[in-house]
């Protein structure tokens, strides 16, 4: 929708008309037929071209008396998207500063159309023949019948909540007048998605037929019912359960959601409590006043920076990502079907699994016979578990399995396209595993190496052939987590990284593009924070303020939680590691002290030994270690919660900043995606870079040169924030930087 | 200023809350007029002469809705004159009602007032009434409601007691009601309840347990541990209380005060117009207040609210002889002993509403009578009486004993 809330209909007249947005015709049982279908385009997209013409439909079956009623149908595959979120995205920037109630008028459009729809005095049937999410779903919601095609590909839902949105086209007014408040919740509150057998038993749809049937199916409902409302336009209708504070089951379904919602969102998403908030007020008003408050809850997340940043990472920049939009060009596509796969621990059987899933051969290789099977096993019982849990059937399982090839014999490798060593994060163990390989791998074979922390130029020395080197970083579980970081070293090809993004994204993962460094981006990005917050421990911070605040600023686990999982001797290993690596120039972290005094003074190693900064018990639930108290006694003064966000998220920005400016990433919308993706940066923030643009530069530099003077220079930004900062530019809309401006 | 006067206190005895309690069969408009003709007859008393009547409640819908005070006023048989106005200060209405009659005689604006409380909880049950505190998403979220049992375990947690402390507390106070029941120290106030042929139904508390142990308090299971846990409760009160590692569910029906039925009322007046009734005063009305706390925590009101009384009569601490503060939870009352430096032994000694019950919308107006016959039997002079309140609220009442 473009920024104009004034609907002009576009005339339609005669028995048949071709618009640009849609097909009409008249049949000679006096039904109108409206197909959805885009003449420029492949999708349909809820745009002003629609709504104008659709506007214009209405207002011709409403007036011409020989018209009975109309069926809404699509030409395309999916029946309508929603509204075009690359469209909203764009006009972020146009709606920054401007006020919720100034948006009102243009968050109602699509209700002013939808409304009329449904009172036009004559049934509408809607025939779903394909996929509708959001706006789509919507236009049906507002017809008096909806029936679908029985087909695999049809989903049904409105996912608005997932980028921080609200479905503003009735969906949160007509779906809970539906179903009732509670049963509408895991729609609304959730996005969930549901295909058609499914949304028909939950009373979103009134039949699914056959395919073939569809048409005739809506057109025999027209026929059949020349009286038709929607239930909420009959006399003495209620919402399904009841409505307001009054009625016993919405107050007990609200004081339970309420609490729930705010559990799970810790008051950093709007998006749920406005949606929840357009349920109970919306069930106790009117219908057009209810859609009218619909409108005005959307404009206030439209105010909110929340939305623009989840849009914009986890929609735009995803999907930018997703289609290797930075994938050199001029190498020809290469589709992976056989791979290599060193070492079958719980990293190298994951990536088997997830490869294998993809239809792609794995030759899954390790020391032993044994310990190759062991890790195919891994595989075996993860399927079994997805087949009980019917995620997927046994034919398919069965058939995932036959494509896992465990083996100790490196000859098998000689029709691989691509080798992925996840070996011990060890150099040695680590060059003798890519020598094996090189020896009888194809010559145009990539190497990839699932280290974590290595660098990846240093590894490629070993390699004969350093530009067929390359980091593929997995994330653990890694059939579970979206992100692949892909490394690039000093030598390594254009051809190299192009085929290493393919087998990402056949493989169905998020590629972000990262230089060769110590840590990479996401580890050391995600270790700042871990920092940050063990560090409050040596300032006489309570341990249980440390972890609540990083849970309150939307972390997904506290620092200290972390580090016991990650495993307090590993990351004194590392430290000792970078230290003899580095020499002169290490310089030790802020909390090296407080894990060497855990690991070397107590024997606390993490949760792997059952103690770490918390004492962990058989029944796997964990307390903090009293004796933490005397390690670090408990300061008189303790900082406020916001204090300690204020510092996990800046030491996290800080070191955002220095990747950026040290060239270890180049493109803050990958950076952003792959902290959100990667290591859970909060989404409402939409990544280090959002976050920064959102705050605004010239602050975020206020605050950094603040926050060092008080705790120290690890929160001094690189030149580069306060050179943009002076020069009004920002990472994203239509003040970038030059060099961050990127195409879609 | 005219000087506020106590002249007399009458109770029902307390009713378990459920279908098979002894007062179920009551509405609570008849309850609640059991006390007032108990007032009017006890006194011999003119209700022409009685200028208002303010009554606590606090699900104030169905048979309590639509304002009580005037209609139990109609039913009791008082003059048509006499209005009539309900309240709802949560668990303090029944004391705030009490302060409320008190005010309009210290204003010079009634001569003759009856504060008091009702709530049949068996018939209308707690939440009865809605309201947008806990079941409007935008206002839960800003105000961070939790329920009432979840701020009495947060309190137990800042404050670290355990288990045994809190149940210790409430052996006390099922040792102490036995007691006064078994002395006879509640006889000048409880009256009995009748039914519609005129049969006592209740004439004694029914919810206090006398054979309560140490034992038998350990065996039962933490009541608001699902709630805390499984339903996000316990989540939201740690946005509040980031401090808190976890919070402890220490509390359990026996260390909570109980669901109960019941009604009591107050006759408050100027010594003038007692003079006229031929009244004697029983106690002085020092000062009272109310005050508002920290909502998720909830509980706290208490002892600020005594704070601000005691500084409105120009007193301290030590001059207080009594304090009777509603059990609400074993914690509310440890912390404000911990908080104000009272001892056991001078706070709540015929027990409370752990082992008696607490009928919300009376509960403020007959602890004030039970204290006030306390002092009367143990020849003290100062008590103040005092409740936690929902959403973060107390309520305080100082009285003197004059006669």
């Amino acid at each position: 929708m473009k920024n104009s809330a004034v609907i002009n209909p576009v005339a339609v007249a005669g028995s048949a008309a071709t618009l640009q947005a849609l097909r009409f015709s008249v049949d000679s049982d006096g039904i109108a037929l409206v197909t959805l279908d885009r003449q420029d385009k492949t999708m349909n997209t809820i745009d002003l071209v629609l709504i104008n013409e659709l506007a214009g439909v209405i207002a011709r079956i409403r007036e011409d008396a020989d018209i009975k009623g109309a069926v809404i149908t699509s030409g395309k595959n999916a029946f309508l998207a929603g509204a075009d979120l690359f469209d909203i995205e764009a006009r972020l920037y146009d709606n920054l500063g401007r006020a919720a109630a100034d948006m009102v008028d243009e968050t109602y459009t699509l209700n002013q159309l939808l409304r009329p729809l449904e009172i036009c005095g004559k049934p509408m049937a809607c025939a779903f023949n394909g996929l509708a999410l959001g706006g789509g779903f919507e236009v049906g919601l507002a017809c008096h019948y909806r029936v679908a095609a029985d087909g695999k590909h049809l989903q049904f839902g409105l996912p608005e909540v997932q980028v921080g949105l609200l479905p503003a086209g009735g969906g949160t007014t007509r779906v809970t007048r539906l179903l009732g408040l509670q049963a509408a919740m895991p729609f609304l509150l959730e996005g969930k998605a549901v295909g058609a057998q499914e949304a028909m038993k939950a009373g979103l749809l009134h039949a699914v037929v056959p395919a073939a049937d569809l048409l005739a199916n809506a057109k025999a409902w027209v026929l059949a019912n020349p009286a038709a409302k929607q239930p909420w336009d009959t006399k003495g209708w209620k919402t399904p359960g009841g409505a307001g504070a009054m009625a016993p089951t919405v107050a007990q379904t609200l004081v339970v959601t309420n609490a729930m919602l705010q559990a799970g969102t810790n008051h950093n998403y709007p998006a749920p409590l406005a949606i929840l908030s357009c349920m109970y007020e919306g069930a106790q008003l009117p219908i057009e006043t209810a859609l009218r408050l619909e409108a005005k809850y959307m404009a206030q997340l439209l105010a909110d920076p929340v939305s623009g940043n989840m849009l914009r990472t986890l929609f735009v920049n995803k999907s930018k990502a997703d289609k290797l939009v930075r994938r050199p060009a001029g190498v020809p596509k290469r589709k992976h079907s056989r791979i290599g796969m060193l070492g079958a621990g719980l990293m190298g059987g994951g990536i088997a699994m997830v490869a294998a899933q993809a239809n792609i051969e794995v030759v899954l290789i390790d020391r032993t016979q044994e310990a190759a099977d062991k890790g195919k096993a891994y595989v075996a019982k993860r399927l079994e578990s997805a087949v009980a849990k019917c995620r997927t059937t046994r034919e398919k399982a069965d058939a995932v399995l036959a494509r896992i090839h465990p083996t100790t014999d490196y000859a098998a490798l000689r029709d691989v396209s691509i080798v992925v060593e996840a070996v011990f994060e060890d150099r040695a163990v680590k060059a003798e595993v890519t020598r094996l390989a090189e020896a009888t791998m194809p010559a145009d074979a990539v190497f990839a190496s699932n280290t974590s922390s290595l660098p990846i130029t240093g590894l490629a020395e070993i390699s004969v052939r350093p530009g067929r080197f390359i980091g593929l970083h997995f994330f653990s579980p890694v059939d579970r987590m979206p992100l692949v970081e892909v490394i690039r070293g000093k030598a390594t090809s254009d051809a190299t990284l192009a085929e290493a993004l393919d087998l990402v994204q056949q493989l169905r993962k998020t590629p972000i593009i990262v230089n060769d460094s110590r840590g990479f981006f996401t580890s050391r990005f995600f270790g700042a924070v871990v920092n940050e917050g063990v560090t409050l421990l040596t300032e006489g911070v309570k341990p249980a303020l440390i972890e609540n605040a990083s849970k309150h600023a939307g972390l997904p686990v506290g620092p200290l939680t972390v580090s016991d999982e990650v495993g307090l001797d590993l990351a004194m290993n590392v430290a000792k590691q970078t230290a003899k690596d580095l020499g002169d120039a290490y310089q030790p972290g802020s909390s090296l002290a407080v894990i060497r005094r855990l690991v070397e003074g107590h024997g606390r190693h993490g949760r792997k030994n059952g103690k770490g900064f918390f004492d962990y018990t058989a029944d796997g639930s964990k307390r903090l270690w009293p004796g933490l108290a005397q390690e670090f006694p408990v300061a008189a003064a303790q900082p406020t919660a916001a204090q300690i966000r204020e510092r996990l998220l800046y030491a996290a920005v800080v070191d955002a900043a220095k990747c950026m400016a040290d060239g270890v990433i180049t493109d803050p919308g990958e950076a952003d995606v792959g902290a959100v993706l990667g290591v859970g940066f909060p989404t409402y923030l939409g990544g280090p870079f959002s976050m920064m643009d959102t705050v605004g530069l010239p602050q975020i530099v206020a605050i950094c040169d603040r926050l060092a003077a008080q705790y120290g220079e690890r929160f001094l930004l690189p030149p580069l924030i306060a050179e943009m900062a002076a020069a009004g530019e920002t990472f994203y809309g239509p003040h970038a930087r030059t060099q961050f401006r990127t195409g879609a | 200023m005219t000087e506020a006067y106590i002249y007399d206190h009458v109770r029902t005895p307390r009713g378990k809350g459920r279908p098979d309690g002894k007062l179920h069969e009551i509405s609570a408009v008849s309850l609640v007029s059991q006390t007032l003709h108990a007032l009017r007859d006890r006194n011999a008393l003119d209700t022409t002469q009685v200028e208002e009547v303010v009554l606590g409640c606090v699900a104030a819908v169905g048979e309590q809705g639509g304002n009580i005070a005037r209609i139990a006023t109609l039913n009791a048989g008082f003059d048509e004159s006499v209005p009539g106005v309900q309240l709802n200060r949560y668990c303090s209405s029944g004391l705030d009602a009490v302060n409320f009659a008190a005010a309009k005689v210290m204003a010079g604006q009634a001569e003759l007032a009856i504060g008091g409380g009702v709530e049949m909880m068996s018939r209308t049950p707690m939440g009865s009434d809605g309201g947008a505190w806990a079941i409007d998403p935008q206002v839960a979220f800003r105000t961070r409601f939790v329920m009432q049992g979840i701020s009495a375990d947060l309190l137990a947690s800042l404050h670290g007691y355990s288990r045994e402390q809190l149940d210790a507390y409430a052996l006390a106070s099922q040792q102490r009601a036995a007691r006064a029941w078994a002395e006879g120290r509640f006889a000048r106030s409880v009256i009995p309840v009748r039914d519609v042929v005129g049969a006592v139904v209740l004439d004694r508390d029914e919810h206090l347990r006398p054979d309560t142990t140490a034992e038998s308090l350990a065996a039962l299971k933490p009541a608001f541990q699902e709630m805390g846990t499984k339903y996000g409760f316990d989540a939201v009160a740690l946005q509040r209380y980031p401090e808190v590692e976890r919070i402890e569910h220490l509390h359990h029906a026996g260390n909570s005060s109980g669901v109960v039925d019941g009604a009591g009322a107050v006759l408050v007046g100027s010594l003038a117009a007692g003079q006229r009734a031929g009244l004697r005063p029983r106690a002085r009305i020092r000062s009272f207040a109310s005050i508002g706390t920290e909502p998720t925590l909830m509980l706290t009101g208490p002892a600020p609210s005594a704070q601000r009384a005691l500084a409105k009569a120009g007193m301290s601490t030590a001059d207080i002889d009594l304090w009777e503060l509603n059990e609400a939870f074993s914690a509310v009352v440890l912390s404000f002993m911990e908080t104000m430096n009272v001892p056991h032994e001078v706070i709540n000694v015929n027990g409370g509403a752990i082992a008696l019950g607490h009928p919300l919308g009376a509960t403020g107006a007959m602890i004030l009578g039970t204290v006030l016959d306390e002092l009367e039997r143990t020849g003290k002079g100062t008590a103040l009486v005092n409740l936690c309140v929902g959403a973060g609220m107390g309520t305080a009442t100082i009285i003197e004993r004059v006669s």
